[in-house]
Protein backbone atom coordinates (compact mmCIF):
# COMPACT_ATOMS: atom_id res chain seq x y z
CA UNK A 1 0.00 0.00 0.00
CA UNK A 2 0.91 3.50 -1.06
CA UNK A 3 -0.03 6.41 1.02
CA UNK A 4 0.60 9.95 -0.15
CA UNK A 5 0.20 12.94 2.71
CA UNK A 6 -0.48 16.45 1.15
CA UNK A 7 0.73 19.16 3.25
CA UNK A 8 1.31 22.84 2.58
CA UNK A 9 3.61 25.56 4.33
CA UNK A 10 1.43 28.49 5.85
CA UNK A 11 2.29 31.52 7.97
CA UNK A 12 2.24 30.44 11.31
CA UNK A 13 -1.16 31.25 13.83
CA UNK A 14 1.27 34.08 15.36
CA UNK A 15 2.72 35.52 12.31
CA UNK A 16 2.02 39.44 11.51
CA UNK A 17 0.10 39.08 8.22
CA UNK A 18 0.37 42.58 6.29
CA UNK A 19 0.11 43.03 2.69
CA UNK A 20 3.42 43.66 0.55
CA UNK A 21 3.72 46.56 -1.71
CA UNK A 22 2.53 45.00 -4.56
CA UNK A 23 -0.92 44.93 -2.75
CA UNK A 24 -1.07 41.57 -4.08
CA UNK A 25 0.78 39.23 -1.47
CA UNK A 26 1.72 39.49 1.81
CA UNK A 27 5.20 40.17 3.79
CA UNK A 28 6.67 36.93 3.47
CA UNK A 29 10.06 38.31 5.63
CA UNK A 30 8.09 38.71 8.82
CA UNK A 31 6.34 35.37 8.56
CA UNK A 32 7.23 32.29 10.15
CA UNK A 33 6.18 29.24 7.73
CA UNK A 34 4.88 26.31 9.49
CA UNK A 35 2.52 22.91 8.38
CA UNK A 36 -0.75 23.43 7.95
CA UNK A 37 -2.54 22.51 10.83
CA UNK A 38 -5.09 19.94 9.68
CA UNK A 39 -2.01 18.28 7.10
CA UNK A 40 -0.60 17.51 10.21
CA UNK A 41 -3.87 15.68 11.42
CA UNK A 42 -3.57 13.98 7.54
CA UNK A 43 0.24 12.60 7.92
CA UNK A 44 -0.42 11.29 11.55
CA UNK A 45 -2.83 9.23 10.48
CA UNK A 46 -1.18 7.90 7.42
CA UNK A 47 1.57 7.13 9.95
CA UNK A 48 -0.70 5.54 11.95
CA UNK A 49 -2.24 3.10 9.38
CA UNK A 50 1.11 2.43 8.15
CA UNK A 51 2.17 1.17 12.21
CA UNK A 52 -1.22 -0.41 12.30
CA UNK A 53 -0.56 -2.66 9.31
CA UNK A 54 3.27 -3.87 10.02
CA UNK A 55 5.17 -0.84 8.76
CA UNK A 56 4.29 -2.26 5.16
CA UNK A 57 2.67 1.30 3.59
CA UNK A 58 5.17 3.44 2.53
CA UNK A 59 4.01 7.02 3.61
CA UNK A 60 5.27 9.84 1.00
CA UNK A 61 4.75 13.59 1.98
CA UNK A 62 4.44 15.26 -0.67
CA UNK A 63 4.50 19.80 -0.97
CA UNK A 64 3.98 22.36 -3.23
CA UNK A 65 5.32 25.94 -2.47
CA UNK A 66 8.09 27.82 -3.22
CA UNK A 67 11.68 26.32 -1.69
CA UNK A 68 12.65 29.02 0.87
CA UNK A 69 8.78 28.35 2.74
CA UNK A 70 8.27 24.67 2.05
CA UNK A 71 11.47 23.07 3.00
CA UNK A 72 10.98 23.12 6.65
CA UNK A 73 7.75 21.10 6.02
CA UNK A 74 9.40 18.29 3.69
CA UNK A 75 12.09 17.62 6.79
CA UNK A 76 9.13 17.63 9.01
CA UNK A 77 6.95 14.99 7.68
CA UNK A 78 10.50 13.14 6.92
CA UNK A 79 11.90 13.35 10.74
CA UNK A 80 8.10 12.49 12.09
CA UNK A 81 8.39 9.10 9.94
CA UNK A 82 7.15 9.33 6.22
CA UNK A 83 9.48 7.40 3.68
CA UNK A 84 10.25 9.89 1.34
CA UNK A 85 9.57 12.78 -0.04
CA UNK A 86 7.83 14.80 -3.28
CA UNK A 87 8.81 18.67 -3.42
CA UNK A 88 6.83 20.27 -6.41
CA UNK A 89 8.68 23.98 -6.80
CA UNK A 90 6.52 26.65 -7.39
CA UNK A 91 7.50 30.12 -6.70
CA UNK A 92 4.21 31.38 -7.64
CA UNK A 93 2.07 32.09 -4.63
CA UNK A 94 -1.40 32.79 -6.29
CA UNK A 95 -1.78 29.90 -8.38
CA UNK A 96 -5.83 29.06 -8.48
CA UNK A 97 -6.76 25.75 -7.04
CA UNK A 98 -7.37 23.69 -10.82
CA UNK A 99 -3.89 24.39 -11.23
CA UNK A 100 -2.15 23.40 -8.16
CA UNK A 101 -4.25 19.71 -8.59
CA UNK A 102 -3.09 19.28 -12.04
CA UNK A 103 0.45 20.13 -10.76
CA UNK A 104 -0.23 17.76 -8.53
CA UNK A 105 -1.60 15.21 -10.57
CA UNK A 106 0.91 14.99 -13.32
CA UNK A 107 3.49 14.50 -10.84
CA UNK A 108 1.44 11.65 -8.63
CA UNK A 109 -0.11 10.00 -11.57
CA UNK A 110 3.10 7.35 -12.03
CA UNK A 111 2.99 6.76 -8.34
CA UNK A 112 -0.03 4.62 -8.13
CA UNK A 113 -1.10 5.80 -4.60
CA UNK A 114 -3.63 3.82 -3.24
CA UNK A 115 -4.61 6.60 -0.42
CA UNK A 116 -4.23 10.44 -0.52
CA UNK A 117 -4.38 12.03 2.51
CA UNK A 118 -4.56 16.21 2.66
CA UNK A 119 -5.91 18.61 5.38
CA UNK A 120 -9.20 19.69 4.64
CA UNK A 121 -8.46 23.16 3.87
CA UNK A 122 -5.04 25.27 3.93
CA UNK A 123 -4.94 28.15 6.52
CA UNK A 124 -3.91 30.86 3.86
CA UNK A 125 -5.91 30.86 0.78
CA UNK A 126 -8.22 28.22 2.37
CA UNK A 127 -9.92 26.89 -1.04
CA UNK A 128 -10.83 23.53 0.45
CA UNK A 129 -10.19 22.16 -2.98
CA UNK A 130 -6.95 19.97 -3.63
CA UNK A 131 -7.70 16.91 -2.36
CA UNK A 132 -11.30 16.39 -4.35
CA UNK A 133 -9.63 17.87 -7.14
CA UNK A 134 -7.05 15.46 -7.49
CA UNK A 135 -9.20 12.39 -6.48
CA UNK A 136 -11.42 13.12 -9.26
CA UNK A 137 -8.09 14.23 -11.87
CA UNK A 138 -6.38 10.70 -10.73
CA UNK A 139 -9.94 9.00 -11.08
CA UNK A 140 -10.18 7.84 -7.10
CA UNK A 141 -13.00 7.87 -5.27
CA UNK A 142 -13.21 10.88 -2.80
CA UNK A 143 -14.43 11.73 0.73
CA UNK A 144 -13.85 14.90 2.83
CA UNK A 145 -13.53 16.24 6.48
CA UNK A 146 -12.63 12.79 7.65
CA UNK A 147 -12.58 12.60 11.61
CA UNK A 148 -11.77 8.70 11.35
CA UNK A 149 -10.52 6.01 9.49
CA UNK A 150 -10.50 2.33 9.36
CA UNK A 151 -8.23 1.17 6.29
CA UNK A 152 -8.08 -2.66 5.09
CA UNK A 153 -6.12 -3.49 2.12
CA UNK A 154 -8.58 -2.71 -0.77
CA UNK A 155 -11.15 -0.02 0.91
CA UNK A 156 -10.88 2.00 3.45
CA UNK A 157 -13.97 3.34 6.09
CA UNK A 158 -14.25 6.92 6.82
CA UNK A 159 -16.24 8.97 9.38
CA UNK A 160 -17.45 12.04 7.84
CA UNK A 161 -18.30 14.91 9.87
CA UNK A 162 -21.16 16.83 8.18
CA UNK A 163 -22.72 19.90 8.99
CA UNK A 164 -24.27 20.37 13.07
CA UNK A 165 -23.11 17.58 14.47
CA UNK A 166 -24.13 14.81 12.12
CA UNK A 167 -21.96 12.54 11.08
CA UNK A 168 -21.80 9.54 8.31
CA UNK A 169 -19.68 6.55 7.90
CA UNK A 170 -18.59 6.06 4.20
CA UNK A 171 -17.34 2.76 2.92
CA UNK A 172 -14.42 3.64 -0.62
CA UNK A 173 -12.72 1.43 -2.58
CA UNK A 174 -9.26 2.12 -3.04
CA UNK A 175 -7.58 4.19 -4.77
CA UNK A 176 -9.31 7.05 -3.01
CA UNK A 177 -8.59 10.76 -2.20
CA UNK A 178 -9.71 12.03 1.59
CA UNK A 179 -9.42 14.96 3.49
CA UNK A 180 -8.67 14.99 7.15
CA UNK A 181 -10.45 17.27 9.49
CA UNK A 182 -8.09 18.50 12.35
CA UNK A 183 -8.36 16.76 16.03
CA UNK A 184 -8.77 13.37 14.28
CA UNK A 185 -6.13 11.96 16.39
CA UNK A 186 -2.90 13.45 18.14
CA UNK A 187 0.18 14.27 15.94
CA UNK A 188 3.33 13.06 17.09
CA UNK A 189 6.69 15.04 17.64
CA UNK A 190 10.03 13.99 15.73
CA UNK A 191 12.05 12.33 17.21
CA UNK A 192 16.00 13.12 17.39
CA UNK A 193 16.52 9.75 15.75
CA UNK A 194 13.95 10.85 13.23
CA UNK A 195 15.44 13.96 12.90
CA UNK A 196 18.95 13.09 12.18
CA UNK A 197 17.07 10.18 10.05
CA UNK A 198 15.34 12.12 7.72
CA UNK A 199 18.32 13.47 5.87
CA UNK A 200 19.01 10.25 4.20
CA UNK A 201 15.76 9.88 2.92
CA UNK A 202 14.72 10.54 -0.88
CA UNK A 203 13.71 13.22 -2.02
CA UNK A 204 12.02 13.78 -5.27
CA UNK A 205 12.02 17.45 -6.48
CA UNK A 206 10.02 18.71 -10.01
CA UNK A 207 10.36 22.13 -11.31
CA UNK A 208 6.27 23.86 -11.87
CA UNK A 209 6.00 26.23 -14.44
CA UNK A 210 1.50 26.73 -14.13
CA UNK A 211 -0.22 27.08 -17.03
CA UNK A 212 -2.43 29.62 -17.49
CA UNK A 213 -5.31 29.88 -14.91
CA UNK A 214 -8.42 31.43 -15.01
CA UNK A 215 -8.74 32.74 -11.92
CA UNK A 216 -6.87 36.09 -11.23
CA UNK A 217 -6.15 37.29 -7.71
CA UNK A 218 -5.97 40.82 -8.21
CA UNK A 219 -5.61 42.49 -4.72
CA UNK A 220 -5.16 41.63 -0.81
CA UNK A 221 -6.87 44.16 1.38
CA UNK A 222 -7.96 44.40 5.18
CA UNK A 223 -11.28 43.55 4.98
CA UNK A 224 -13.37 46.41 6.34
CA UNK A 225 -15.51 46.63 9.66
CA UNK A 226 -18.65 46.65 9.18
CA UNK A 227 -19.98 47.56 12.40
CA UNK A 228 -19.44 50.19 14.80
CA UNK A 229 -17.20 49.01 17.04
CA UNK A 230 -16.88 50.43 20.29
CA UNK A 231 -13.06 49.94 21.72
CA UNK A 232 -12.58 49.41 25.50
CA UNK A 233 -9.10 50.44 26.05
CA UNK A 234 -7.57 51.54 29.23
CA UNK A 235 -5.56 50.18 32.57
CA UNK A 236 -7.04 46.58 33.87
CA UNK A 237 -9.04 48.53 36.35
CA UNK A 238 -10.51 51.14 33.45
CA UNK A 239 -11.51 48.19 31.61
CA UNK A 240 -13.75 45.84 33.77
CA UNK A 241 -15.07 49.30 35.02
CA UNK A 242 -16.15 49.55 31.28
CA UNK A 243 -17.33 46.24 30.90
CA UNK A 244 -19.12 46.33 33.93
CA UNK A 245 -20.94 49.49 32.47
CA UNK A 246 -21.75 47.71 29.17
CA UNK A 247 -23.27 44.37 30.58
CA UNK A 248 -25.06 46.06 33.58
CA UNK A 249 -26.43 49.64 31.76
CA UNK A 250 -26.33 49.52 27.80
CA UNK A 251 -26.92 45.66 27.52
CA UNK A 252 -28.85 44.78 30.99
CA UNK A 253 -27.42 41.17 31.34
CA UNK A 254 -25.91 41.06 34.74
CA UNK B 1 -27.84 30.92 -17.77
CA UNK B 2 -27.55 31.47 -14.00
CA UNK B 3 -27.70 28.05 -12.57
CA UNK B 4 -28.72 27.80 -8.75
CA UNK B 5 -28.68 24.66 -7.39
CA UNK B 6 -30.65 23.31 -4.11
CA UNK B 7 -29.47 21.59 -1.10
CA UNK B 8 -32.05 19.02 0.54
CA UNK B 9 -31.17 19.51 4.43
CA UNK B 10 -33.25 16.44 6.02
CA UNK B 11 -36.14 17.65 4.42
CA UNK B 12 -35.53 21.79 3.77
CA UNK B 13 -33.75 23.36 1.52
CA UNK B 14 -31.05 24.03 3.05
CA UNK B 15 -30.63 27.40 4.34
CA UNK B 16 -27.38 28.58 2.33
CA UNK B 17 -29.09 27.26 -0.45
CA UNK B 18 -32.41 29.54 0.01
CA UNK B 19 -29.35 32.25 0.03
CA UNK B 20 -27.71 31.00 -3.39
CA UNK B 21 -31.33 31.47 -4.44
CA UNK B 22 -31.35 35.24 -4.14
CA UNK B 23 -27.55 35.46 -5.09
CA UNK B 24 -29.01 33.81 -8.28
CA UNK B 25 -31.92 36.96 -8.90
CA UNK B 26 -29.26 39.04 -8.29
CA UNK B 27 -26.76 37.46 -10.80
CA UNK B 28 -29.83 37.15 -13.49
CA UNK B 29 -30.45 40.82 -12.93
CA UNK B 30 -26.91 42.32 -12.70
CA UNK B 31 -25.70 39.89 -15.95
CA UNK B 32 -29.04 39.59 -17.71
CA UNK B 33 -29.02 36.16 -17.88
CA UNK B 34 -32.35 33.76 -17.29
CA UNK B 35 -32.30 32.30 -13.74
CA UNK B 36 -32.53 28.27 -13.79
CA UNK B 37 -33.17 26.29 -10.27
CA UNK B 38 -32.29 22.90 -9.93
CA UNK B 39 -34.05 20.07 -7.79
CA UNK B 40 -31.61 17.08 -7.10
CA UNK B 41 -31.07 13.91 -5.45
CA UNK B 42 -32.62 13.36 -2.61
CA UNK B 43 -36.68 13.68 -1.27
CA UNK B 44 -36.43 16.01 -4.68
CA UNK B 45 -40.15 16.70 -4.45
CA UNK B 46 -40.08 18.01 -1.15
CA UNK B 47 -37.28 20.35 -2.42
CA UNK B 48 -39.55 20.83 -5.81
CA UNK B 49 -42.39 21.60 -3.56
CA UNK B 50 -40.53 24.46 -1.51
CA UNK B 51 -39.01 25.99 -4.38
CA UNK B 52 -42.22 26.86 -6.18
CA UNK B 53 -41.96 30.16 -4.36
CA UNK B 54 -39.05 31.23 -6.00
CA UNK B 55 -39.32 33.59 -8.79
CA UNK B 56 -37.46 31.99 -11.89
CA UNK B 57 -37.29 31.41 -15.65
CA UNK B 58 -37.54 27.74 -15.04
CA UNK B 59 -37.10 24.69 -12.33
CA UNK B 60 -35.31 21.80 -13.50
CA UNK B 61 -35.68 18.66 -11.40
CA UNK B 62 -33.43 15.60 -11.62
CA UNK B 63 -34.10 12.37 -10.19
CA UNK B 64 -32.52 9.10 -10.09
CA UNK B 65 -33.40 6.12 -7.07
CA UNK B 66 -29.23 6.35 -7.14
CA UNK B 67 -28.74 9.54 -6.09
CA UNK B 68 -31.31 9.16 -3.20
CA UNK B 69 -28.73 9.31 -1.08
CA UNK B 70 -26.06 12.24 -1.51
CA UNK B 71 -22.76 10.58 -3.03
CA UNK B 72 -19.84 12.89 -3.91
CA UNK B 73 -19.82 10.58 -7.61
CA UNK B 74 -23.28 10.66 -8.10
CA UNK B 75 -24.04 13.86 -7.52
CA UNK B 76 -20.84 15.27 -9.53
CA UNK B 77 -21.43 12.87 -12.13
CA UNK B 78 -25.40 13.87 -12.86
CA UNK B 79 -24.46 18.09 -12.18
CA UNK B 80 -22.00 17.61 -14.57
CA UNK B 81 -24.17 16.20 -17.20
CA UNK B 82 -26.73 19.13 -16.49
CA UNK B 83 -24.13 21.23 -16.83
CA UNK B 84 -22.85 19.60 -20.40
CA UNK B 85 -25.94 20.17 -21.96
CA UNK B 86 -28.12 23.37 -20.56
CA UNK B 87 -24.02 25.35 -20.13
CA UNK B 88 -25.24 27.62 -17.42
CA UNK B 89 -22.81 30.47 -17.41
CA UNK B 90 -22.20 30.43 -13.78
CA UNK B 91 -23.23 27.67 -10.79
CA UNK B 92 -24.41 29.20 -7.73
CA UNK B 93 -24.30 26.77 -4.31
CA UNK B 94 -24.08 27.72 -0.59
CA UNK B 95 -20.54 27.08 0.59
CA UNK B 96 -22.24 23.93 2.69
CA UNK B 97 -19.94 20.85 3.35
CA UNK B 98 -21.50 18.70 0.91
CA UNK B 99 -21.06 21.53 -1.66
CA UNK B 100 -17.30 20.94 -0.36
CA UNK B 101 -17.34 17.39 -0.33
CA UNK B 102 -18.62 17.08 -4.40
CA UNK B 103 -18.50 20.23 -6.11
CA UNK B 104 -14.72 20.32 -6.50
CA UNK B 105 -15.01 16.56 -8.84
CA UNK B 106 -17.10 19.15 -11.05
CA UNK B 107 -14.71 21.64 -11.04
CA UNK B 108 -12.26 19.15 -12.24
CA UNK B 109 -14.49 17.00 -14.81
CA UNK B 110 -15.67 20.21 -16.57
CA UNK B 111 -12.19 21.95 -16.17
CA UNK B 112 -14.32 25.06 -14.45
CA UNK B 113 -13.26 27.34 -12.13
CA UNK B 114 -14.58 26.94 -8.74
CA UNK B 115 -14.53 29.94 -6.48
CA UNK B 116 -15.51 28.76 -3.19
CA UNK B 117 -16.41 30.26 -0.06
CA UNK B 118 -17.50 33.66 -1.47
CA UNK B 119 -17.91 36.25 1.00
CA UNK B 120 -19.73 39.33 -1.10
CA UNK B 121 -19.75 39.95 -5.18
CA UNK B 122 -19.52 43.15 -6.77
CA UNK B 123 -20.51 43.39 -10.14
CA UNK B 124 -18.44 46.21 -11.78
CA UNK B 125 -20.35 46.85 -14.87
CA UNK B 126 -20.83 42.84 -15.79
CA UNK B 127 -17.18 41.75 -15.18
CA UNK B 128 -17.84 41.06 -11.53
CA UNK B 129 -15.17 40.60 -8.72
CA UNK B 130 -15.52 37.94 -6.14
CA UNK B 131 -14.46 38.86 -2.39
CA UNK B 132 -13.01 36.30 -0.25
CA UNK B 133 -11.43 35.98 3.10
CA UNK B 134 -8.19 34.55 3.30
CA UNK B 135 -5.50 33.71 5.87
CA UNK B 136 -7.48 32.83 8.66
CA UNK B 137 -9.59 35.94 7.94
CA UNK B 138 -7.10 38.33 8.86
CA UNK B 139 -7.10 39.42 4.81
CA UNK B 140 -9.28 39.44 2.07
CA UNK B 141 -8.79 39.01 -1.47
CA UNK B 142 -10.77 40.05 -4.80
CA UNK B 143 -10.63 37.28 -7.77
CA UNK B 144 -11.16 38.03 -11.15
CA UNK B 145 -12.13 35.42 -13.72
CA UNK B 146 -11.24 34.76 -17.37
CA UNK B 147 -13.27 31.45 -17.77
CA UNK B 148 -15.91 31.31 -19.73
CA UNK B 149 -17.98 29.51 -16.76
CA UNK B 150 -17.87 29.11 -13.04
CA UNK B 151 -19.04 27.28 -10.30
CA UNK B 152 -19.13 29.97 -7.34
CA UNK B 153 -20.44 28.70 -3.65
CA UNK B 154 -21.11 31.89 -0.91
CA UNK B 155 -20.56 31.83 2.47
CA UNK B 156 -23.67 32.03 4.81
CA UNK B 157 -24.84 35.73 4.76
CA UNK B 158 -23.15 36.82 1.24
CA UNK B 159 -26.32 37.38 0.22
CA UNK B 160 -29.50 37.90 2.58
CA UNK B 161 -32.60 35.46 1.98
CA UNK B 162 -34.94 38.52 2.96
CA UNK B 163 -33.74 39.65 -0.39
CA UNK B 164 -35.78 36.93 -2.33
CA UNK B 165 -38.64 37.54 -4.82
CA UNK B 166 -41.14 35.51 -4.74
CA UNK B 167 -43.38 34.32 -7.15
CA UNK B 168 -42.94 31.29 -8.96
CA UNK B 169 -41.17 29.27 -11.89
CA UNK B 170 -42.42 30.04 -15.28
CA UNK B 171 -41.67 26.34 -17.13
CA UNK B 172 -40.39 22.94 -15.28
CA UNK B 173 -38.05 20.46 -16.96
CA UNK B 174 -37.25 17.29 -15.74
CA UNK B 175 -33.53 15.95 -16.58
CA UNK B 176 -33.05 12.57 -17.53
CA UNK B 177 -30.70 11.19 -15.65
CA UNK B 178 -28.02 8.72 -16.73
CA UNK B 179 -26.57 6.72 -14.36
CA UNK B 180 -25.23 3.46 -13.40
CA UNK B 181 -23.73 0.78 -11.29
CA UNK B 182 -20.20 1.54 -11.79
CA UNK B 183 -20.93 5.36 -11.12
CA UNK B 184 -21.19 5.20 -7.62
CA UNK B 185 -17.66 3.38 -5.78
CA UNK B 186 -18.52 4.03 -2.06
CA UNK B 187 -21.23 3.03 0.11
CA UNK B 188 -23.21 5.71 2.37
CA UNK B 189 -24.41 4.52 5.67
CA UNK B 190 -26.87 7.31 7.38
CA UNK B 191 -26.51 9.87 8.91
CA UNK B 192 -26.73 9.96 12.72
CA UNK B 193 -25.85 12.40 15.63
CA UNK B 194 -24.27 11.89 18.55
CA UNK B 195 -24.29 11.86 22.33
CA UNK B 196 -27.85 13.74 22.40
CA UNK B 197 -25.98 14.22 26.62
CA UNK B 198 -25.07 17.89 24.68
CA UNK B 199 -25.90 21.26 25.66
CA UNK B 200 -28.35 23.21 23.60
CA UNK B 201 -26.54 26.53 23.19
CA UNK B 202 -28.92 27.84 20.60
CA UNK B 203 -30.99 27.99 23.72
CA UNK B 204 -28.96 30.57 26.26
CA UNK B 205 -29.37 33.95 26.19
CA UNK B 206 -25.55 34.14 27.21
CA UNK B 207 -22.58 32.68 26.16
CA UNK B 208 -19.00 32.74 27.51
CA UNK B 209 -17.02 31.20 24.74
CA UNK B 210 -13.06 30.53 24.90
CA UNK B 211 -10.81 30.07 22.15
CA UNK B 212 -7.48 28.50 22.54
CA UNK B 213 -5.86 32.61 23.49
CA UNK B 214 -6.88 30.77 26.76
CA UNK B 215 -3.20 29.19 26.37
CA UNK B 216 -3.54 26.05 29.02
CA UNK B 217 -6.58 24.55 30.28
CA UNK B 218 -5.47 25.23 33.38
CA UNK B 219 -6.93 28.54 32.51
CA UNK B 220 -10.69 26.66 32.08
CA UNK B 221 -12.05 27.04 35.68
CA UNK B 222 -11.35 30.95 35.53
CA UNK B 223 -13.43 31.28 32.26
CA UNK B 224 -16.53 29.03 34.02
CA UNK B 225 -16.42 30.91 37.09
CA UNK B 226 -17.25 34.42 34.63
CA UNK B 227 -19.54 32.35 32.88
CA UNK B 228 -21.11 31.52 36.43
CA UNK B 229 -21.20 35.05 37.59
CA UNK B 230 -23.11 35.72 35.02
CA UNK B 231 -25.36 32.49 34.22
CA UNK B 232 -23.83 32.09 31.00
CA UNK B 233 -23.22 28.95 29.15
CA UNK B 234 -19.88 28.26 28.49
CA UNK B 235 -18.87 27.58 24.61
CA UNK B 236 -15.73 27.24 22.26
CA UNK B 237 -13.84 27.17 19.22
CA UNK B 238 -12.77 24.34 17.46
CA UNK B 239 -8.76 24.35 18.89
CA UNK B 240 -10.27 24.35 22.44
CA UNK B 241 -12.20 20.59 20.98
CA UNK B 242 -9.36 19.45 19.25
CA UNK B 243 -6.92 19.66 22.38
CA UNK B 244 -9.39 18.07 24.41
CA UNK B 245 -10.24 20.59 26.62
CA UNK B 246 -14.01 20.93 26.22
CA UNK B 247 -16.29 18.56 24.80
CA UNK B 248 -17.47 18.49 21.19
CA UNK B 249 -21.11 19.51 22.30
CA UNK B 250 -19.51 22.75 23.28
CA UNK B 251 -18.25 24.18 20.28
CA UNK B 252 -19.87 27.18 17.92
CA UNK B 253 -19.18 27.55 14.20
CA UNK B 254 -19.28 25.93 10.73
CA UNK B 255 -19.08 22.08 12.60
CA UNK B 256 -20.64 22.73 15.83
CA UNK B 257 -23.52 24.73 16.73
CA UNK B 258 -25.20 28.11 15.30
CA UNK B 259 -25.39 30.42 18.12
CA UNK B 260 -27.24 33.97 18.74
CA UNK B 261 -27.54 34.99 22.03
CA UNK B 262 -28.33 38.35 23.51
CA UNK B 263 -24.68 38.43 24.33
CA UNK B 264 -21.61 36.45 23.10
CA UNK B 265 -19.05 37.06 25.05
CA UNK B 266 -15.68 35.86 23.34
CA UNK B 267 -12.31 35.23 25.17
CA UNK B 268 -9.04 34.71 23.26
CA UNK B 269 -10.70 33.88 19.87
CA UNK B 270 -9.10 34.68 16.53
CA UNK B 271 -12.15 34.88 14.67
CA UNK B 272 -11.59 32.31 11.72
CA UNK B 273 -14.34 31.92 9.32
CA UNK B 274 -15.55 28.47 10.69
CA UNK B 275 -16.32 30.22 14.15
CA UNK B 276 -17.58 32.93 12.91
CA UNK B 277 -20.22 31.77 10.65
CA UNK B 278 -21.99 30.10 13.69
CA UNK B 279 -22.01 32.90 15.93
CA UNK B 280 -22.08 36.50 14.25
CA UNK B 281 -26.15 36.72 14.54
CA UNK B 282 -25.57 37.42 18.26
CA UNK B 283 -27.04 40.12 19.07
CA UNK B 284 -24.01 41.72 20.93
CA UNK B 285 -20.85 40.27 20.61
CA UNK B 286 -18.18 41.65 22.92
CA UNK B 287 -14.23 40.49 22.56
CA UNK B 288 -11.27 40.08 24.60
CA UNK B 289 -8.16 39.39 22.90
CA UNK B 290 -4.23 40.32 23.21
CA UNK B 291 -4.18 40.88 18.96
CA UNK B 292 -5.38 44.06 17.78
CA UNK B 293 -5.38 42.70 14.76
CA UNK B 294 -7.63 39.32 15.31
CA UNK B 295 -10.42 39.65 13.21
CA UNK B 296 -13.00 38.87 15.69
CA UNK B 297 -12.78 42.61 16.16
CA UNK B 298 -14.24 43.34 12.55
CA UNK B 299 -17.78 41.57 13.81
CA UNK B 300 -17.39 42.81 17.71
CA UNK B 301 -19.55 45.49 18.98
CA UNK B 302 -17.20 45.91 22.26
CA UNK B 303 -13.50 45.26 21.69
CA UNK B 304 -11.39 44.81 24.56
CA UNK B 305 -7.60 44.28 23.19
CA UNK B 306 -5.69 43.36 26.66
CA UNK B 307 -4.46 40.13 28.44
CA UNK B 308 -7.89 37.73 29.10
CA UNK B 309 -6.23 36.58 32.62
CA UNK B 310 -5.90 40.20 34.25
CA UNK B 311 -8.99 41.46 32.87
CA UNK B 312 -10.89 38.02 33.43
CA UNK B 313 -11.00 37.15 37.26
CA UNK B 314 -11.21 40.68 38.14
CA UNK B 315 -14.46 41.37 36.26
CA UNK B 316 -15.89 37.84 37.95
CA UNK B 317 -15.10 39.50 41.15
CA UNK B 318 -16.97 43.09 40.44
CA UNK B 319 -19.82 41.13 38.43
CA UNK B 320 -20.01 38.68 41.71
CA UNK B 321 -19.88 41.97 44.01
CA UNK B 322 -23.00 43.56 42.27
CA UNK B 323 -25.32 41.41 42.70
Amino acid sequence: MKIAVLTKAIPSYESSIRVDSSGKWIDESVVNYVVNESDSYALEEALQIKESIGNEPEVVVVTLGSEANTSKVIKDGLAKGADRGIFINNESSTTDPLTIAKLFSEHLKSENFDIVFSGLQSDDMGAGQTGVLIGEMLNMSTATLAIETQAESSKIKVKRELESGWFQWVTLPLPASISIQSGINEPRYPSLKGIMGAKRKELNIFDASPENQSQNFVNLYVPKNEKVTEKIEGDVDTVVSKIMDVLKNKLKVI
Amino acid sequence: MILVVLENQRGNIHPFSIEAVAAGQRFASELNFDLAILCMGEKVDELKNQAQAFKASKLITAKNSMIDMYSADGYSKVLSDIINELSPKYVLMGHSYMVRDFLPRVSAKLNIPFVSDIISVDFNNGSPLYSKQVFNAKLATSIELSSDQALLSFQSAAFSSDDIENGAPETELEFDVQLSDQDIRSDSEPEFQESSSGVDLTAAELIVSVGRGIESEDNLPTMQSLADSMGAEVASSRPVVDMGWLPAYRQVGSSGQVVSPKLYFSVGISGAIQHVVGMKGSKNILAINKDEDAPIFEIADYAVVGDLMEIVPKLTEEINKSK
